[in-house]
This record gives C-alpha cells, sequence and structure tokens, in this order.
C-alpha cells in the first residue's frame, strides 16, 4: 500500500506537483495517467525518497520510504529511462543491487531469467537496444520479491511482443497480491491492463476511480440529434418516452442526446411528426477521448498549430 | 472524530456492479489470460493470503557491510577503475624506472636516495584523483544513482561506503607503485658517493653515511606509505567535490586546477613585492606536499610532509562533510 497525503513539489515557482492525496492498494494494477510533465515521475521520485516533498509526505507500508530497512524486499521500482551504468554488464549491475540490501546471489541469475535476459547477462547495456534496457530496469524492480512495484512508463520502447510480455507481467504481480503503480500517458494501454485509475494533470488530481467506473461514465454511446425546432423536438421524443438530456458537446449547441443507439426511433419519429432534422447520429466516446477530455485544460505542452481536431 | 467506524477495508472505488466490468463498446477486451474481477474480491483475496504476498527473500537488517561489498562490486566491474588504476602504476613505476636508468650512470644524482620516485607518482596522483571523481560523477551522469539511492535510501551510507572502498583501493594500489619504485631506486642507485660539500645540506640530512647516500627507515615511510596516503586522501578530496558537482569533467578540472595552479601562478609572481605570496603558494601547494614526502621541497623544510598531509586530511574532512550535507539534503 502507497499513501500519499497532501503531497506538493514546488520548483521555484513552479509547482509540479500540488496536494496530492490518494491511496495506492495492493492486489490491483493503479495505472497513474496524465499527459507530459503533468508530474508523474516527480511523484514517483518522492515515493522513492528521491526528492523531497515541499510539502506532505508519501508512506510506503506506513513508512516514509528513507525508513525502509531492507528497501528492494519492499519495493520494486523501474525509473524513468534508463538508470544504469552502461559500462558494468547486466549481471553485476543486479549483483551490486542485490548485495545491497542482503539479497541472496542466485537471485540475480533468477531475474535475469525472468525477465529474457539470461543470455545476455555478461554483457553490458551499452549495447542494449531500447526494449532490453527496459527488460534490465524491470530485473532489477523485481530483484528483491517486493511487494510494492512501482513502473514508471514500462512499454516505452517496447516491440508488440514485448508490451505483451509487460502487460501480463504487471498483472500477474497484482493478482499475487502485490502492490502495482504504473505510469503511463497512454489511457488505451492503461485500459488493457489497469483495474484502478489516477489520473493527474499539471500535478493536481483529476480522477481517482475504478477502470470499470471510468469506462461506465466515458466510454458511453448516445444518440445525437438536432432540428432547427428544437422546442418540438423535445416534445415528440419525450411523448414517444425517449429521454433526451441537451448536449454539452462543444460545437454540438442546441442538440439533444439519447442514451444508446436510437438513431432508428428518432428517425421514425420525426418522419411521422414531420420534424426536420439537421444532425441524428450514433456516437461513442472513446477512453482517449475521455482522458484528453479530462486533462485538455491541464496539458502544459499544447501544440497549438493543428490542433483543431478535423 | 465524528466518523462513524468504517466496514474493515471497503475500498472506496468499487462500483456498484458485481459482476466482471462490462466490456465497452469499441473498447479492446482485457486479456483474455487474466480476467478482469472486481477489485474487491481481489483485496479480500489477497487479505486472506497476506503473507504470501510479500517477499520470499529473508528479511535483512542492511548495514554499512553491505554497502561497502555492494560498493567493491561496482568499483570492480567498470573499465574506468582498471584503465586509471593501470595507467597509475605504468606512469608511477615506468618513469621512475626511466629516472632511475637515467641516473645510474652518475656517480652522484644530487638528492636524496628515494627521491626519484616523485617524478612518477605527480603524474600517476592524476588518475587517482580521475578515478575519485569518476567513482561519484558516472553514476550521476548515467543516471544510476537514482537506482543506486533507492536501492540504499540511507545516503550517507552510500557515500561512506564508496569512500572507503576507494580509498583502501588506491592506497592499496599507489603503496604498490611506489613500493616498487623505491625498490627500484634503492638497487640501481644506492652506490653513489656523496661529494663532501653537500655534507651541510640540509635537504640531505640523513641521506648520507660514511660518505655512501643511504634512506632510512623514516625515508622509506615517507616515500611509499606517506605518499601513498597523500595521493589516496587526494583522491579522496576528487570523491567529495565529484559529490559536490555531480559532473564528471567540472570536477576533474577543478581538481586539476588545485593540483597544478598554485604552482604554476607562483611561477609568473616576479618582483620582490610578490615574494611572501609566491612562497606561500609554493609551500601550500600540493605538489609541493608531495615532493616533500620525498625530501625535495621546493620551499619548506625536507620533513614536512606528513604536516601537508595532516593540512590535506582536514581540507578533505571539511569538503566529506560537504559532500555529505549535499547528497543527504538535495534531490537527485
Amino acid at each position: 500500500m502507497i499513501e500519499l497525503s497532501g503531497l506538493t513539489k514546488r520548483y521555484g515557482l513552479k509547482t509540479a506537483v500540488r496536494e496530492l492525496t490518494c491511496v495506492i492498494r495492493p492486489g490491483l494494477v493503479t495505472g497513474f495517467l496524465g499527459p507530459n510533465g503533468a508530474g508523474k515521475s516527480t511523484t514517483m521520485r518522492m515515493i522513492l525518497g528521491l526528492d523531497r516533498p515541499t510539502a506532505g509526505r508519501a508512506l510506503v507500508e506506513g513508512r516514509p520510504y528513507a525508513r525502509l530497512i531492507d528497501p528492494l524486499t519492499v519495493v520494486g521500482a523501474l525509473l524513468e529511462a534508463r538508470s544504469v551504468h552502461p559500462g558494468r554488464t547486466a549481471y553485476h549491475h543486479l549483483l551490486c543491487l542485490a548485495q545491497s540490501n542482503g539479497i541472496p546471489r542466485r537471485r540475480v541469475g533468477e531475474v535475469l531469467d525472468l525477465v529474457g535476459l539470461g543470455a545476455v547477462g555478461t554483457r553490458r547495456p551499452k549495447g542494449f537496444s531500447l526494449g532490453m534496457g527496459q527488460r534490465l530496469g524491470i530485473a532489477s524492480a523485481l530483484l528483491g520479491d517486493p511487494r510494492i512495484l512501482i513502473f514508471d512508463e514500462p512499454v516505452n520502447g517496447l516491440d508488440p511482443e514485448g508490451i505483451h510480455w509487460v502487460r501480463n507481467l504487471i498483472r500477474r504481480l497484482a493478482s499475487e497480491g502485490r502492490t502495482v503503480f504504473v505510469s503511463s500517458h497512454l489511457m488505451s494501454e492503461m485500459a488493457l491492463t489497469a483495474d484502478h485509475l489516477i489520473v493527474i494533470g499539471q500535478g493536481q488530481l483529476l480522477a481517482d476511480t475504478s477502470m470499470a467506473g471510468f469506462i461506465e461514465e466515458n466510454a458511453r454511446s448516445y444518440t445525437r440529434v438536432r432540428s432547427p425546432d428544437r422546442e418540438g423536438l423535445l416534445d415528440a421524443l419525450t411523448h414517444a418516452g425517449l429521454d433526451a438530456v441537451p448536449s454539452r458537446d462543444p460545437g454540438a449547441e442546441g442538440a439533444w442526446e439519447l442514451e444508446g443507439d436510437r438513431t432508428a426511433a428518432v428517425g421514425e419519429l420525426a418522419a411521422d411528426r414531420r420534424l426536420v432534422l439537421h444532425e441524428l447520429g450514433h456516437h461513442r466516446a472513446s477512453l482517449e477521448e475521455a482522458f484528453m477530455r479530462l486533462t485538455s485544460q491541464s496539458v502544459e505542452y499544447q501544440a497549438h498549430v493543428g490542433a483543431e481536431e478535423g | 472524530m465524528t466518523t462513524p467506524p468504517p466496514p474493515q477495508h471497503v475500498p472506496q472505488h468499487v462500483p456498484s456492479q458485481q459482476a466482471p466490468p462490462q466490456q465497452a463498446p469499441g473498447q479492446q477486451p482485457f486479456p483474455p489470460q487474466a480476467p478482469p474481477q472486481v477489485p474487491g474480491q481481489r483485496q479480500q483475496e489477497w487479505q486472506g493470503q497476506a503473507p504470501a504476498g510479500g517477499s520470499s527473500l529473508p528479511m535483512v537488517r542492511t548495514h554499512l557491510g553491505h554497502a561497502l561489498v555492494s560498493e567493491w562490486t561496482k568499483i570492480r566491474t567498470v573499465r574506468s577503475t582498471v584503465w586509471t588504476l593501470a595507467l597509475t602504476v605504468l606512469l608511477t613505476v615506468g618513469i621512475g624506472l626511466i629516472f632511475a636508468a637515467a641516473l645510474s650512470t652518475d656517480d652522484y644524482v644530487g638528492m636524496p636516495l628515494l627521491a626519484g620516485g616523485f617524478f612518477g607518482l605527480m603524474f600517476g596522483q592524476l588518475c587517482v584523483i580521475s578515478l575519485g571523481v569518476l567513482v561519484i560523477t558516472s553514476e550521476y551522469g548515467t543516471g544510476m544513482i537514482r537506482t543506486t539511492l533507492t536501492a540504499s535510501p540511507r545516503r550517507s551510507r552510500v557515500l561512506v561506503a564508496k569512500a572507503l572502498v576507494f580509498f583502501a583501493l588506491s592506497f592499496t594500489v599507489t603503496l604498490a607503485s611506489t613500493g616498487l619504485t623505491a625498490l627500484i631506486h634503492s638497487s640501481m642507485l644506492s652506490d653513489q658517493t656523496v661529494p663532501a660539500y653537500e655534507y651541510d645540506n640540509p635537504d640531505m640530512e640523513g641521506s648520507i653515511e660514511n660518505g655512501e647516500i643511504v634512506a632510512t627507515t623514516g625515508h622509506w615511510v615517507d616515500a611509499t606509505l606517506g605518499a601513498s596516503l597523500y595521493v589516496a586522501l587526494l583522491g579522496l578530496l576528487a570523491l567529495a567535490v565529484g559529490t559536490l558537482l555531480r559532473h564528471s569533467a567540472g570536477a576533474i578540472s577543478t581538481m586539476l586546477g588545485v593540483v597544478l595552479v598554485p604552482l604554476i601562478a607562483a611561477l609568473f609572481m616576479a618582483g620582490e613585492s610578490l615574494r611572501d605570496l609566491r612562497d606561500a603558494l609554493i609551500e601550500y601547494s600540493p605538489l609541493n606536499g608531495l615532493a616533500s614526502m620525498f625530501r625535495i621541497p621546493m620551499v619548506g623544510e625536507p620533513g614536512s610532509g606528513w604536516t601537508m598531509l595532516g593540512l590535506l586530511a582536514g581540507v578533505t574532512a571539511a569538503a566529506t562533510i560537504a559532500a555529505l550535507a549535499r547528497l543527504t539534503t538535495t534531490d537527485v
């Protein structure tokens, strides 16, 4: 279990993380989602005691990370990019980490085999592909067989086979009862792996919800209908027992929305009542759109040219 | 507290539905080999087997010993260590050997028996300094420092272990190099006859016995143990500077400046008015301290090497305390 309470990090005038409060529970994959620069890595570094919070605190298993006496058997972390010395072989990299926590030497070979680097343990990471580097990072996270796993963008740079492998690994770790905290800026990736979602934008908590709840709420399917005779249309719909609500989508002012796919019913109704329709269609919001809508106000580095959707 | 006691561990995020999450239209299914479960169910499962959720490895209370073993593995498994230390030996012994060979034809070389060891070590020490810097800055340069401090969140322990391992290693290698050089010099140059006019030279005090040049036990200790301690301490200072600057090139340049600049600056200080400053710069330059260990100081008493060593130890201790403060209080 990881508990964040009022976690805040300021760099000078810029606030990277603002009063983040949430709990990351065991037995679940918790997705940590946000656009680039939202403060995901900063939050993870504060959990790991690498960065000192300006205010608030982060606790792992009820203690600050720095107080753990055998940190690697409690928390395993895959850090951003490569945090290895490129000139030290994969085996020795893991060995020095194991030794610092009194982990038996045999475990090094085990995790190398586990991540599929058994054959290249004697090579230097200098010559590793991005995917091999990620696997080495995952091996060091698994070294202490920890109860908590923190993965910062684990599928970055992996090929489809590698992505599939990481997904299964993450799900298996959670099903074993471990706490798994995975950051990503890809909603589609999280939809496949996460049970729970924590969304941040510009360092602020935007959502803390179960994946199922998020899907239910955001990936809804609806029918949109628009007529120049707005009131007449609503009248007809209500008489026919169809519930309609005004559309809140920008660019769809004056339109009505109905749950689910009701295009046939609405079309027939309009023909019966001789109502003019300017629009009738079935829409489905993707999770990616829902995520973009959620974070649109907080994207730090927005592309202003061509950002308008076509 | 007005909050009613919550039911034990009900996750706040559990939605009302009891079935697995409905597959949203247009969404890809979850991986078939790991069907999604209701979060609440999974958590209960976990609580039922809580001990199994922990590490299968024995719990160990980590201490400095673990950090020392780990740092020893780190330092011996990168090529920069092998290169810098090999160069230290090569330069110290090699230049010492060339020096001895060049002088062995002369009757009298005009300096104490073991003094020639200085010239090789003068270059060799630069490699030790580079290694001292690299031990820490290579971790900042590659991002390894984040991995290191995640594995060992007691940061002072990491720096202490690094310092001890580096000091022991560089001292041992330097001692072997200076010991070998001293043996070469004493065997190739020991049959010199000292001319009578040198009998009153303070630099030659204790070096003359029955008109022949000799090295006393003190000379041997200074030229090997003393000189190696001096160089290893300089390396330790380099490690502290590296921790403070977190940048390889910056820290190596700074250390080269510390070692070379006082002497070079003094060279260009002509004129009587600058004489005191010039002499002080020369006397307290790190190179003069090392030369004193070999009894050939440019300025100062021939036996002043250990005083300079004490001074260097003080400076190194201060820099190390500053490095500890920087490492333990700043983000990485």
